[in-house]
């Protein structure tokens, strides 16, 4: 595997120190990738990750330590430098332009002229090129923001390649993409590999880092642990190397598994349509169950979670709460009803940035009790506080501005934000993507809490390990239609995985 | 006191009162204050005044910025009203009677509100861009207006009536009280109920606004029906200044002035995050401005060229860049060397290696 390896590294990085006032975000850290091959950066969310990529590719200076390529000592100042350098960068929040085309995206700042002006006919040719390089069927004409985000993500991979890469950073590229669009992209990053790029793979699913990943350095609290070559570290000991605990600690924590079939039936989905996707959906949501929802990128998931809440309209079927048909025709309408939605988007439908943790933790409770009735400064602080202790919330400040909690900590202010409603129904899409192991366990582990105190959940997540360990039932989506629903103590991951891919014949 | 100069307020009150030293320097009269016949007279007195109709219009437009909207309409919305309560004074027997001058400011108002209503269901039920929305009436208000007045400036004499811009109540002008009123009454909603973090929470992000169950469409309708009724009082107040209903002058790039006393206070055009006592600050500064530029004797056909300069520098020292050269500056006043950015230093000496 590491054939590849030359003796000379491709990128270097020595005694590498950045410092944010008097905090070192990277102290004294030794990183080196060598060409043709893919290493992956591990350790959890604070631990120095983003900082060191900063570091190499221009975005942050080094306020020690020198950074070498191909054994001359470099400094970029610029993104832009980095980039001329053969350094380019695909950011974990996809950073195009949605109302470009396809061919503009891909060649932005670097479009084909022809006798000074920009030629459309040469730049779509350019991009057709590029992305049928990387086995990408894709119209370059088309308006990037009509399509899918993992698609979004494919192009921003384009982009990225089509300069004359040497080394390729990959920030959390998969946390958007199921599983046809991840062996997609391993597919281009193998094929990039032997090309003798080296590509760095950062990534919370420790599966793909394995896959993958020929060599891994680990860093904890901004220094650097290790670099270990992949097959030769257990995953146990990766585990503990990143956190520095044993990763016992983190165990998910067996809840009692609701054993009786006929607890009471809180909400009931029947024939739940909803344009674009959704097609006689049929759910059963017992009091104090989780139903988990399985299903590839595109099957639905997110469309029964906001059929579900109020989010979107129904366009056939009902929904009963205790039996009772309510009509979800808003959010807020839902919310009244004790059904509230956590969006998978935390950036764009769910946390507030430029408000205090405070204001957005007490933002729903404040819009249900309505304008007039503000709730008094005394007990905002109360509310707040006590869920910022209750979710263990770091750091605990209620008045720092949520945009700046990592990405974990946002993820539970937005908790806290709908726990604050005492909710009877929690419809939580995608909660732990791009969050830390140890918050991820954290937030699993709420579930199973809130649960064993009634309330219901549905639980959708990408991760079918995940999906099962959460939930008491999992619903199994495809191509918009639930087509089974089975208690998770009875399959495996490697069986529900069959249940989600398969194609129709197992249908009866 | 670590901080001062960190504190969102500090810049635009620095602005103010810098301005209000240049004046008493250049013309010591600036601060001196009279009393005649149990009222006050004075260059300042003078700006309290003659900011009401913009201080008015400022206020409702720092909640159509916070809801991410821009409302240009203002100030044909000014001059509709101003031609409904004239025509209505004028149309009546007896213009000098207080109830007909009350029904004139009920009837103005109240269309005033109409045309907010039709601007907030442009933006929040169709989903118009703001700029467009308001565009719209901006252009056709004063088409509207001069229909309402046949054409003609209409004029009256009507002592109620022109009580309300040059009138004293008690020992200061009754259009201060006006301004004062609006500032309290303002800042009561928006601080005291739960408006005003939620008008923040729809600016910064209307659809994780509507998740949480806000009404997002309701909070931007009422905000361009505030926007309405405020610059309906403030064509009033002008048009009792000049006791006639000017359709084309009345509120003339008024919604400029007051978008810059927006921005000048520090509330971000990108919506969210809102300082009522910014904009007042703001609103002061341009006024301010406006009677420098009438002390210090600049010709009229220069007062833009002078009162765009004095803008710049201002929104100059304010943006975030200056801010950092400032705040470093202050910070290493004890070194030997200056060292306005060290950062920056750093980098372009890194480009050799």
């Amino acid at each position: 595997m590491d054939g590849a390896v030359g003796a000379q590294p491709l990128l270097e990085l020595t005694g590498a120190t950045v410092r944010f006032g008097a905090d070192a975000a990277l102290d004294d850290v030794s990183f080196r990738m060598y060409p043709g091959e893919v290493h992956s950066l591990m350790g959890e969310n604070g631990a120095g990750k983003s900082t060191l990529i900063k570091a190499i590719t221009g975005v942050l200076p080094l306020d020690a330590g020198t950074l070498t390529l191909d054994g001359r000592a470099v400094r970029f100042t610029t993104p832009q430098e980095a980039q001329r350098a053969g350094i380019s960068t695909v950011y974990q929040e996809v950073e195009l332009l949605p109302n470009l085309s396809v061919a503009e995206n891909i060649l932005l700042g670097r479009e084909p002229r022809s006798r000074g002006v920009i030629s459309q006919r040469l730049m779509r040719e350019r991009a057709r090129q590029i992305l049928a390089d990387l086995g990408l069927d894709l119209d370059p004409a088309s308006t990037l923001g009509t399509h899918p985000v993992a698609v979004q993500q494919l192009v921003a991979i384009a982009r990225a390649i089509s300069t004359d890469v040497r080394v390729l950073v990959l920030d959390e590229p998969t946390s958007s993409l199921d599983l046809d669009e991840v062996a997609e992209l391993f597919r281009i990053i193998r094929e990039l590999r032997a090309r003798g790029v080296a590509i760095l793979f950062v990534s919370h699913f420790l599966d793909q880092v394995y896959e993958i990943c020929d060599r891994v350095t680990v860093l904890r609290d901004g220094a650097l642990v290790g670099e270990y070559l992949t097959p030769q570290l257990l995953r146990i000991d990766l585990v503990h190397k990143m956190l520095g605990r044993e990763a016992s600690d983190f165990k998910t924590r067996q809840r009692g598994r609701v054993e009786e079939p006929d607890a009471p039936v809180f909400l009931s989905a029947r024939d739940v349509g909803a344009a674009p996707g959704i097609r006689g959906a049929d759910v059963d949501l017992g009091e104090g169950e989780v139903v988990g929802v399985a299903g590839l990128l595109g099957s639905g998931r997110t469309e029964l979670a906001r059929a579900l809440t109020g989010i979107s309209r129904l366009d056939t079927g009902i929904i009963r709460i205790e039996g009772e048909p309510v009509n979800l025709d808003s959010p807020r309408r839902a919310i009244s009803l004790g059904v509230v939605y956590s969006s998978e988007n935390r950036r764009s439908e769910g946390i507030l940035g430029e408000l205090s943790v405070l204001d957005n933790i007490t933002l729903a409770v404040q819009a249900h009790r309505g304008v007039l009735r503000r709730m008094r400064p005394a007990r905002q602080r109360e509310l707040a506080q006590s869920w910022v202790e209750a979710l263990g919330i770091r750091p605990p400040d209620l008045d720092r501005p949520a945009g700046t909690l990592s990405g974990g900590n946002q993820q539970k202010v937005m908790l806290a934000r709908l726990l604050a409603l005492a909710p009877r129904v929690l419809v939580l899409d995608e909660p732990t993507r791009g969050v830390d192991v140890g918050a991820k366990v954290e937030i699993q582990n709420l579930v199973g809490e809130l649960a064993d105190n009634g309330l219901s959940v549905v639980f959708i997540s990408a991760e079918l390990d995940e999906v099962l360990r959460v939930g008491d039932r999992v619903a199994i989506l495809r191509e918009g239609r639930i087509v089974e629903t089975l208690a998770s103590a009875d399959m495996t991951v490697d069986s529900l995985l069959a249940l989600v891919a398969s194609p129709d014949e197992q249908e009866v | 006191m670590t901080h001062i100069w960190k504190h969102r307020l500090f810049w635009p009150l620095a602005a103010l009162i810098t301005l209000i030293v240049v004046n008493s320097v250049a013309r010591p009269r600036f601060l001196s204050i009279t009393m005649r016949d149990g009222q006050l007279y004075g260059a300042l007195i003078d700006i309290l005044r003659g900011s009401a109709p913009l201080m008015l219009v400022a206020l409702g437009m720092t909640i159509v910025i916070a809801t991410r909207g821009i409302d240009l309409s203002v100030g044909a919305i000014m001059a509709v009203s101003g031609a409904v309560a004239l025509t209505v004074i004028d149309g009546s027997n007896d213009p000098s009677n207080l109830g007909t001058v009350l029904v004139a400011i009920a009837v103005a108002v109240l269309v005033a509100l109409v045309l907010g209503v039709w601007n907030g269901f442009l933006v929040a039920v169709l989903g118009i861009q703001p700029i467009i929305a308001t565009l719209v009436l901006m252009l056709a208000g004063r088409g509207v207006a001069l229909l309402i007045t046949g054409g003609f400036i209409t004029t009256v004499n009507s002592d109620p009536f022109s009580y309300i811009a040059s009138g004293y109540l008690t020992v200061l002008p009754f259009a201060f009280f006006i301004s004062v009123a609006a500032i309290v009454a303002l800042g009561v909603v928006e601080r005291r109920t739960a408006l005003g973090v939620l008008t923040e929470a729809v600016g910064i992000n209307p659809e994780a606004s509507r998740l949480a169950g806000v009404r997002s469409r309701g909070i931007v309708w009422g905000a361009y029906m505030l926007s309405g009724v405020l610059a309906g009082v403030a064509g009033i107040i002008y048009a009792s200044n000049i006791k006639a209903a000017d359709a084309n002058a009345t509120g003339l790039f008024i919604e400029l002035y007051a978008i810059l006393a927006v921005v000048l206070g520090g509330t971000s055009l990108a919506g969210g995050k809102f300082s009522i006592a910014g904009t007042v600050i703001g609103v002061l500064i341009i006024q301010t401005l406006d009677s420098t530029i009438l002390f210090l004797g600049v010709p009229s056909a220069q007062s833009p060229v002078f009162f765009a300069l004095v803008v710049v520098l201002v929104v100059v020292v304010q943006s975030p860049r200056m801010r950092r050269v400032i705040g470093s500056m202050t910070r290493r006043r004890s070194r030997p060397e200056p060292d306005p950015d060290p950062e920056r230093d750093r980098e372009r000496t890194g480009v050799a290696a």
